[in-house]
């Protein structure tokens, strides 16, 4: 990706208004930019969710399949995570082959879904060792402010809230088609909150010029029990250990705020 | 993932399977300057663990257009050898392989000062050539003491480790086995001297409580580790020494 | 006030050298009042001021130093030179014509060509740019005869000596001309091979000892000795 040149008066203008609790566009340190989730947006796919994060704009779809279980999980179902940063939506993004900066963000959100088993894998099984379903979750970022990773792990959730499965029946080993849906069965609810570090400061859900200049950022996962179920550091600065244990409080309670947005969407 | 056989990873006596207590390292030995042609280099056995790392530069970038003005460009790259896993692994850069030279770039640039190279590039190439878990950590230990070796001016060493919970109990330097079957796995990078984390990666579950424990324990296993990146480059000294005055 | 190693000894990056009131020389850097080593090497403690003499060193280019630098291209109006440095240096045409240089007329390539050796000097380089070289010096120009030996950039001051006292003992012994590459690159060209190999084998001496004492002593005792042993054996042919 191109690497943007920001401004070091911008990075300055900022930094120093942080001290004082507030930043450049009114909010607080802790606080999310609007949220607006809409849910079922795509009559193509199985569930989806397009979501805005103040003018980051993500949509995600999700589509059912049948396919083999891995060899080490021959009675659960697949998760597989993709994420497109769609040249569509920032001069920096280029067609092409999936950038790091993709890979990272499906990986991330993967982790989140994955990790805090929030798709009840065993009950995708239709013929164990041969047919299960596989889910496909595609991030498609539609427009980039900042904070790609939050506003799809969020969309990526109330997609999976909002997905239904056809029923099912298995004749001679083959699934066979029946009328009627079934919600997609789903028994946890991971969110990922991240928060940024410029200078000594934290604050959470960076928009785009911010991202561009904090030191690093840490993405925190937490499932609806409120325990830490995934971590990611990114960018080249560094955390002390109190400012990691400080991020885990914000990131529990954020997420408990927007688990109550996104369940409700 | 199923986690069923936890049960079997640590014993009533808090003994795991290979022996080690909960809080222990497994054996590492890293040795530096192994491969000749390279500005720098390191190897790192932990337990089953053989990564190898050579650093190249800083040199002119290529290709061009990636030059930074105000800095060097720094670029890990994290690669298995195809026969370092018990299934084959194809030698094209897996999703995971991209994700972890990226991580592994951020873990390692706070404690260079590429600002006093600026328009060139350090490649820092990883090869891992056996893997039996924590690969991320190891390759991270040894890039440093390559990067060190290469007489790059840094801030501080890194030295990574990590953490995690297997069959209920906090355990440090987590091997294959238990990464897969385990509760958690926390790995962590250190700047020891600065005292500031620069990877934190964390999949399975934690509780808050357990989080700050394990987080603690990392760290300290990163303490353990960077005194023996200091023993590999004294040795390294020494036997520069030593060759020369034969 | 406390500083926390010892003149002379190996030190890491990230170690904390002093606290307080003390200067970051080379090698070092200062935060918090605290001084800690940038690299791998040896404490050198210069009254207030702490260096780190680095183990393993690149050559990073200052204005005013004498570099060697092979041609690796020949361009239009001038030559790109490898000075085993991360930036590749210039050296213009119009430095070494004493007369108004013409593209169309004159042929770059019969002056210098690609693989030549030219001793020269840096006159312009900045984080921006890349170096700029002049040969318009007496002791500059192209080299035609001798060889190279490599040395760790951040030892040549060593090879130098205080008030230039190793390099004088090495071209007296050795009976070598020998000229000095601030980028490591050291031109030893003597009388017989003999003569240069020894001159080599003690610039390789001193640089893998070059924290040591009394070194000068036991260079000069070095090629004495080894001297002595060529002669007698050059008799015996």
């Amino acid at each position: 990706m191109t690497s943007t040149i920001i401004p070091l008066v911008k990075r300055k203008k900022i930094a120093e208004t942080l001290p004082s609790g507030k930043r450049l566009d009114g909010r607080g340190l802790a606080d999310y930019r609007e949220i607006k989730l809409e849910t079922g947006v795509i009559g193509s796919a199985e569930g989806s969710a397009r979501i805005y994060l103040g003018k980051t704009e993500v949509l995600v779809g999700i589509k059912i399949d049948i396919g083999e279980p891995f060899s080490d999980t021959p009675n659960e179902g697949v998760l597989t995570v993709n994420a497109e940063l769609a040249p569509i939506a920032s001069p920096d993004f280029e067609p092409g082959p999936p950038s790091k900066e993709a890979i990272e963000l499906a990986r991330v959100v993967d982790r989140g879904i994955r990790e805090s088993k929030a798709i009840a894998v065993e009950k995708l099984c239709a013929v164990p060792g041969e047919k299960v379903f596989i889910v496909f979750i595609d991030v498609y970022v539609l427009n980039h402010d900042g904070n790609l990773i939050d506003a799809s792990a969020m969309a990526a959730l109330a997609a999976l809230l909002n997905t239904k499965m056809f029923k099912y029946v298995v004749k001679d080993g083959e699934i066979e088609k029946k009328p009627g849906y079934t919600q997609l069965p789903i028994r946890n609810q991971p969110i990922a909150v991240t928060i940024g570090k410029i200078d000594d400061n934290l604050i959470v859900d960076p928009e785009l010029d911010e991202e561009h200049v904090i030191d690093a950022r840490l993405t925190i996962t937490t499932k609806k029990e409120e325990n830490i179920c995934a971590i990611q550091k990114g960018g080249v600065g560094y955390f002390t250990a109190e400012e990691i244990l400080e991020a885990a409080k914000i990131a529990s309670e954020k997420g408990r705020e927007l688990r109550k947005l996104v369940v409700k969407a | 993932m199923p986690r069923k056989t936890t049960k079997k990873l640590i014993d009533k006596k808090g003994v795991r399977v290979d022996g080690r207590k909960p809080n222990e390292l497994r054996s590492i030995m890293i040795k530096a300057g192994v491969i000749e042609n390279a500005d720098g280099s390191a190897y790192i056995e932990q337990g089953r663990n053989k990564i190898l790392v050579g650093v190249y530069g800083p040199r002119e970038v290529h290709p061009r257009h990636l030059t930074q003005l105000d800095r060097a460009l720094l670029r890990c790259r994290y690669h298995m050898a195809p026969f370092s896993v018990d299934e084959r692994k194809s030698p094209a850069p897996s999703r995971r392989e991209q994700e972890l030279s990226k991580v592994i770039t951020w873990a390692i640039e706070p404690s260079v000062f590429t600002d006093r190279f600026p328009r060139t590039s350090l490649d820092v190439f990883i090869e891992v050539l056996e893997a039996n878990g924590g690969t991320r950590c190891a390759a991270i230990t040894a890039a440093s003491v390559a990067l060190a070796d290469a007489g790059i001016p840094m801030r501080d060493l890194v030295a990574a480790c990590a953490a995690g919970k297997v069959g209920g109990q906090l355990v440090l330097d987590l091997m294959d086995v238990e990464d897969k079957m385990g509760d958690a796995d926390l790995p962590v990078a250190l700047l020891p001297s600065l005292n500031v984390i620069t990877l934190l990666q964390m999949d399975g579950e934690l509780s808050a409580d357990e989080f700050e424990k394990a987080l603690n324990l990392a760290i300290n296993g990163c303490q353990q580790i960077h005194m023996i990146q200091r023993e590999a480059l004294k040795t390294r000294h020494i036997a520069v020494k030593q060759a020369v005055e034969e | 006030m406390p500083t926390f190693f010892e003149d002379k000894q190996l030190v890491m990056p990230g170690d904390l050298l002093a606290e307080g009131g003390y200067a970051a020389g080379e090698n070092a850097y200062k935060e918090d009042e605290k001084v800690f080593s940038a690299q791998l090497g040896l404490v050198d403690f210069e009254e207030k001021t702490i260096h780190v003499v680095a183990l393993r060193s690149f050559y990073i280019p200052y204005v005013g130093d004498i570099v060697i630098g092979k041609v690796v291209d020949v361009g239009f109006n001038g030559w790109t030179l490898d000075i085993n440095a991360p930036y590749a240096a210039m050296l213009k045409a119009s430095d070494v014509f004493d007369r108004p240089f013409k593209p169309q007329r004159d042929d770059l390539s019969s002056i210098f060509n690609i693989g030549d050796l030219i001793v020269a000097k840096v006159v312009s380089y900045s984080r921006t740019r890349d170096p700029l070289l002049t040969i318009s010096e007496p002791s500059l120009g192209k080299i035609s005869k001798g060889q190279i030996v490599e040395v760790t950039p951040s030892k040549i001051p060593r090879l130098i000596g205080r008030q230039g006292s190793m390099i004088s003992m090495l071209k007296r012994e050795t009976g070598c001309h020998i000229t000095l590459g601030q980028n490591g690159l050291v031109l030893v060209s003597g009388k017989t091979l003999e003569d240069e190999q020894l001159a080599i084998r003690a610039i390789r001496k001193v640089d893998a000892e070059a924290h040591t004492s009394g070194l000068t002593d036991r260079i000069t005792k070095m090629i004495q000795k080894e001297k002595g042993g060529n002669e007698s054996a050059q008799k015996d042919n």
